[in-house]
């Protein structure tokens, strides 16, 4: 087995006096794409927050390359790791191939900047977001802006990529097109990190999926062995039915409405 | 893999993998080439008009001096003997004395606002930050007239625009710590700010205004109403390097500045190291407006116009938003003392008047648009 990229060992952090991540233990390695899932206030932002180095830990520690993220200076970070916050908003009329641009920043002055044209074409290839690069990004509908933030992330070409619901704002076929992407990159030897609500998504395209729970690490695992119907029902308070799809074999988490009157569309409507 | 294999970039293919679904190729991106040619044109247009703004400026007043003349003289002094010198026997004195100086001066603290505006406004992410409207003007102005008041002289010559930085130093902190919270700025706490500091800098150049003999306060009245009527060259030899020192800093944070458009965190992820970013730029402002304040008093709304204009023409990149604005600033500022002194005969109007009557008009224009484009607010 590979060593790990990244370790998060016994991470205790509290916010406003509240303990948010409680011992947290949690290993990354080169070409896996780990999902962190669970309730509102499980942890989960915060968790990728304190690995991109946004936050610090109270107890603990997070080693990135064997070297605490501490010691890691913020430019030689920013050729590590590209994280997509939660927000996109862009203060001033920049357009989206001006945002994508922006990705290759951490690259400036080094050999690599002779580079920047091609791979921002990449970038906005791999995101079909080629008709938003001239278009200003204050102008972009919420699913656009997380796609050009997404392009920019691409861009950064970081061997780590954090990735906070970016897919939350998204129609169908930008989530499955980002999730193919992230999976993509992490078989060319890249390792992903992403929070995402949506189950059957993380259930289709996580190597490992971290069920986190009032800041603790509940399940971790594949996604057959953390997204059963028994884990999903404890953490979210809410009966849920995991299935397999006839056609696909990919794994369904729905949840259960046992208070709605049994739907009236008949049998044969149904695919 | 060692820690140097990582910190090497994984190659962006552009392999897309295929969707199912996809029926036609998705047109290829189309990247914007044709701006760099468009960005230099109006460079060098801007950078002509000053110049052109110059020699105009200097020529009209009471006395005429033609620009042949005008350019004339200056090769004359030169030690080149090029074209015929001014007929009239006090043009010379009045073009190197009085004329000459003020010109260069409107040059200074026109880019200087200018610039400062520029840099406020990537700070704070918001389009309404300028020196005079958050208050930094007005604290540099505080802290000069002090100077002046007491009659301090710790520095010679440099006192009131040493006083002017200091107080500019504060000004810019003050607005910074307090309108700037989790990472973004709030608009309505950076304009109360900016209320709060214009008043309190008010009620010290009252008090200054009160104590000082007469000469003081004529000085500090000229101070509120911002001119350049008579500028001495040794004011334009400390305003001078003052000015190009904070504008050649200006120039270091641009790149940094376009990303922190993103958000702090963001920026921070992009390897910008927002603290210092931040420091940097409060001493840059407080340089650029200490230069500015110190000999031609508050002139008001050049750092928000000129940026403003040069952004929707050019884009907010600041790598090319900043040399346009010092240019733009420079030529805004010759336009408008050309005006305050030729406007009525034998009357130097206060520039920082005229600037007001203009500014403010599109400052509301400003807050309107603001508020109802897309993030503006905060």
């Amino acid at each position: 087995m590979t060593a790990p990229i990244m370790q998060v060992c016994a991470a205790e952090l509290s916010l406003g006096g509240h303990k948010i991540l409680d011992r947290i233990d949690l290993q990354l390695f080169p070409g896996e794409v780990v999902v962190l899932v669970g309730p509102n206030g499980a942890g989960k932002s915060t968790l990728l927050s304190a690995m991109s180095g946004d936050e610090g830990l109270d107890a603990g520690d997070i080693l990135l390359a064997g070297k605490p993220l501490a010691d890691w200076d913020v430019k030689q970070l920013s050729r590590v790791r590209a994280v997509q916050t939660q927000e996109s908003r862009v203060s001033f009329a920049f357009t989206g191939e001006d945002v994508v641009r922006m990705g290759r920043a951490p690259w400036a002055g080094t050999a690599e900047e002779e580079l920047d044209e091609m791979v921002v074409a990449n970038a906005l290839r791999s995101t079909e977001s080629g008709s938003l690069a001239p278009r200003t990004v204050q102008t972009l509908s919420g699913g656009e802006k997380a796609r050009v933030a997404f392009a920019r992330v691409l861009a950064q070409e970081t061997r780590i990529i954090m990735l906070d619901e970016p897919t939350a704002p998204m129609d169908i076929r930008y989530q499955e097109q980002l999730m193919t992407t992230v999976h993509h990159r992490t078989r060319e030897g890249a390792t992903a990190i992403v929070v995402l609500h949506d189950l059957s998504l993380a259930a289709a395209y996580a190597d490992r999926i971290v069920l986190l729970q009032a800041g603790r690490i509940k399940a971790v695992g594949t996604p057959s062995e953390v997204l059963t119907a028994q884990n999903l029902q404890d953490v979210y308070r809410y009966p849920v039915s995991v299935v397999q799809h006839p056609e696909s074999g990919g794994v369904i988490i729905t949840p259960l409405r046992p208070h709605l009157q049994p739907s009236k569309i008949r049998e044969e409507e149904l695919i | 893999m060692t820690t140097d294999q990582r910190i090497q970039p994984l190659r962006l293919q552009g392999t897309v993998p295929r969707l199912p679904g996809d029926q036609l190729q998705a047109p290829e991106p189309r990247l914007g080439t044709g701006n760099k040619i468009r960005n230099t044109t109006v460079l060098v247009i801007l950078g002509a008009a000053v110049l052109l703004a110059a020699l105009f400026s200097a020529g009209v007043g009471q006395m005429q001096i033609s620009v042949a003349e005008i350019l004339a003289s200056i090769s004359h002094r030169l030690g080149l003997d090029w074209g015929v010198l001014p007929e009239h026997p006090h043009a010379e004195s009045a073009l190197w004395a009085i004329r000459f100086p003020r010109v260069l001066m409107a040059i200074i603290v026109g880019a200087a606002l200018a610039a400062a505006g520029v840099m406020m406004q990537g700070v704070f992410g918001n389009p309404l930050a300028e020196p005079s409207v958050v208050g930094v003007s007005s604290g540099a102005a505080a802290f000069a007239c002090t100077s002046i008041a007491l009659g301090l002289t710790f520095f010679g010559q440099w006192t009131t625009v040493v006083a002017a930085f200091i107080g500019g130093l504060v000004a810019t902190t003050l607005v910074y710590l307090t309108a700037r919270h989790g990472g973004r700025t709030e608009v309505v706490t950076l304009v109360l700010t900016g209320v709060a500091i214009n008043a309190i800098a008010g009620a010290v150049i009252a008090l200054m205004t009160f104590l000082g003999d007469t000469s003081a306060r004529e000085e500090i009245i000229f101070w509120q109403l911002g001119s350049l009527n008579g500028t001495l060259w040794i004011n334009v030899g400390i305003a001078g390097p003052i000015a190009l020192a904070g504008i050649l800093l200006a120039f270091t944070t641009t790149r940094k500045l376009d990303l922190l458009a993103l958000g702090e965190r963001p920026a921070r992820h992009l390897g910008v190291n927002v603290e210092r970013l931040r420091k940097q730029v409060i001493v840059v402002v407080a340089f650029l407006t200490s230069a500015a304040v110190a000999f031609a008093g508050i002139i008001g709304f050049v750092g928000l116009v000129v940026p403003h204009i040069l952004r929707m023409a050019l884009g907010p990149g600041h790598r090319m938003l900043l040399p346009a604005s010092v240019l733009g600033g420079a030529l805004l500022m010759l336009a408008a003392d050309t005006t305050a002194r030729t406007l009525v005969a034998n009357a130097d109007l206060p520039i920082g008047m005229l600037t007001a009557l203009v500014g403010g008009p599109f400052f509301f224009w400003l807050i309107r648009r603001t508020r109802r484009g897309a993030g503006g607010w905060s």
